[in-house]
């Protein structure tokens, strides 16, 4: 027998307020706690950090001390995967709070969230699940896009999803339909330069095609990550975005296009599971750094001419 | 509500994508839902079944996390094959998934191809517990020696509140002993599993603290969380074990954080 012998509302109250970190041409990383202690004792300039909104839900413990820790000295990123605001069904208000009650303890630089659906009826699938773009799916994503940016008090960035199939009845592209989210909803644009990579290879379509429509001006973060090959019914390539491993040639190559077209955002390197040491993952923060602070320096000479 | 929701030949029982698309996640069974395709109208079979594999293992590599003891115990082939029947069966209901696998402990006590290993159900019963303490609300226990602070005449009006980690787990078999064994990193020696066991577990600060409770303990524990005064909660302890030491269960519950305030009784 286990009982719950705990009653009563949790301490309230958390009178933290931490300083505000910029993170204007930053690359970062995902935090993952097992590198709290490499992080913690190092010195110098340091990226951002985005963290997953679901794990920083429970009441207290350690997860909340090591974030307060990292977010004192860094600027974050609040990145929600369970909103299911591409669903069909009204949000889940019990979720939406516990989202604005992060947002208000740790001020994060920024707040994402997916095009994408996870909950239907009384199930939680834990994935990022795909929907069709019709003039349907599209008045109920804005209105759930209205909702959460009214329950936390400030615009989100809306990600991209990686898509493996197609719904026959959609009748706008991705990018149009995206578009026209940014229209009605006015939030940003979390752009995943690996989705548009995977979707595209997955599609038979042209990642380059699907940049040119994408509204550019609105992004306000790029995600960059490995993925993990796999073969559809047809032994076509089928590309699973896994956030498993170091970030491929093809997707840094579209990454300095999408730079070159829009300046320096930041940018963070996903690395979700296989996670390797803090060294490695640092190492690919870096890189994206150094191609971050050459484009600064481009779009500067711009500014000059 | 909308009232504009299209019925389509391929849609579910709601005319929505989710509700054609949803149902064959968590059941092999099903076809691949009618109204995705692979580019230029191609088979999906693979594609959705990524969705499938995604979810499936999703929940199960969850399931491991929560249960690392009893994943152990068991071996990963057998602890993945009792997940999967476990999360078809009781898929989550909640996003957050340090929550889910609450019915996980009972799940195993019913699972056939478990009933060699009584204590599994149990084990898995503290593991849970652990993860709940560790993810509790933060509070100040007392130092140890805190009952000292009353004068012994008062201390039957006591109530005492307790830290919102404070678990208590009873079990049949030596679960305490087990789940201490199978969370070392060194190697499990012989136990002898039938002996019964009662264990607390809180979080006074950082760590997750797993005690061994004399026999009653659990149940004196649960007196208290109950709002019962000191007093009372003793006697009902006393009732069933007249040798119970109280002042030394008193003072190991104090000892592992479990207590952060004593409220004297109404003076009357």
């Amino acid at each position: 027998m286990t009982a719950d012998l705990a009653s009563g509302p949790a301490p309230a109250a958390h009178p933290l307020r931490f300083p505000e970190h910029g993170v204007s041409g930053l690359a970062g990383t995902s935090f993952k706690p097992e590198h709290l202690r490499s992080i913690l004792s190092e010195r110098g300039p340091r990226g951002f950090f985005e963290v997953h909104a679901e794990n920083y839900m429970g009441a207290g413990g350690p997860p909340h001390r090591a974030l307060e820790a990292i977010r004192r000295d860094n600027p974050l990123s609040l990145h929600g995967v369970c909103m299911s605001l591409g669903g069909p069904q009204p949000l889940d208000r019990e979720h939406l709070a516990g989202f604005r009650s992060l947002v208000e303890r740790y001020e994060p630089a920024l707040v994402s969230e997916h095009l994408a659906w996870s909950t239907h009826e009384a199930t939680f699938f834990n994935d990022l699940l795909p929907l069709p773009y019709t003039a349907e799916s599209l008045a109920w994503v804005c209105d759930h896009i209205d909702q959460m940016q009214e329950a936390i008090g400030r615009t989100i960035l809306l990600e991209n999803p990686s898509t493996y199939l197609i719904f026959e009845e959609s009748t706008m592209s991705e990018t149009e339909f995206i578009r026209a989210i940014v229209a009605r909803t006015g939030c940003g644009l979390l752009l995943d330069v690996s989705n548009v990579f995977v979707s595209a290879t997955n599609h038979g379509t042209s990642a380059l095609d699907y940049l040119a429509d994408f509204p550019l001006a609105h992004v306000g973060e790029i995600h960059l990550a490995g993925h993990a090959e796999q073969s559809d019914d047809e032994n076509a390539l089928l590309l699973i975005d896994s956030h498993d491993g170091p970030v491929p040639d093809g997707v840094w190559r579209l990454y300095e296009i999408v730079l070159g077209r829009c300046g320096p955002r930041p940018t963070l390197i996903e690395w979700d599971s296989k996670i390797p040491d803090w060294p490695i993952l640092k190492a690919e923060a870096m890189a994206a750094q150094r191609l971050l602070d050459r484009h600064a320096g481009q779009a500067s000479l711009r500014h000059a001419v | 509500m909308r009232s504009d929701i299209r019925i389509g030949p391929s849609a579910g029982n709601d005319g929505s994508y989710a509700s054609a698309f949803a149902p064959g996640l968590n059941d092999p069974e099903r076809q691949t839902p009618a109204l995705v395709s692979g580019p230029g109208g191609k088979k999906a079979v693979k594609r959705y079944n990524v969705y499938r594999n995604n979810v499936t293992v999703g929940l199960i590599d969850a399931l491991a996390a929560i249960y690392p003891a009893t994943r152990r115990i068991t071996g990963d082939e057998f602890f993945r094959a009792m997940a999967r029947f476990h999360i078809r069966q009781t898929p989550p209901k909640s996003p957050l998934l340090f929550d889910y696998g609450r019915d996980f402990p009972d799940f195993i006590a019913g699972y056939a191809y478990a009933e060699a290993m009584p204590w599994l159900a149990d084990t898995a019963r503290i593991e849970r517990a652990w993860l709940d303490a560790y993810h509790a609300a933060d509070a100040e226990p007392l130092p140890p020696g805190a009952f000292a602070s009353i004068p012994p005449e008062s201390l039957a009006d006591v109530s005492v509140a307790l830290h919102p980690s404070t678990r208590v787990v009873r079990s049949r078999y030596a679960a305490l002993t087990i789940f201490a064994a199978n969370r070392s990193p060194e190697p499990v020696g012989a136990i002898n599993a039938a002996e019964a066991e009662e264990g607390l577990i809180t979080r006074p600060d950082l760590d997750v603290i797993v005690t061994r409770l004399p026999a009653g303990g659990a149940a004196l524990i649960e007196a208290l969380a109950a709002g019962l005064t000191l007093g009372v909660a003793m006697a009902t302890v006393l009732a069933s074990d007249p040798h119970f030491d109280i002042a030394a269960a008193l003072a190991g519950i104090v000892e592992a954080g479990a207590v952060t305030a004593l409220s004297p009784g109404d003076a009357r």
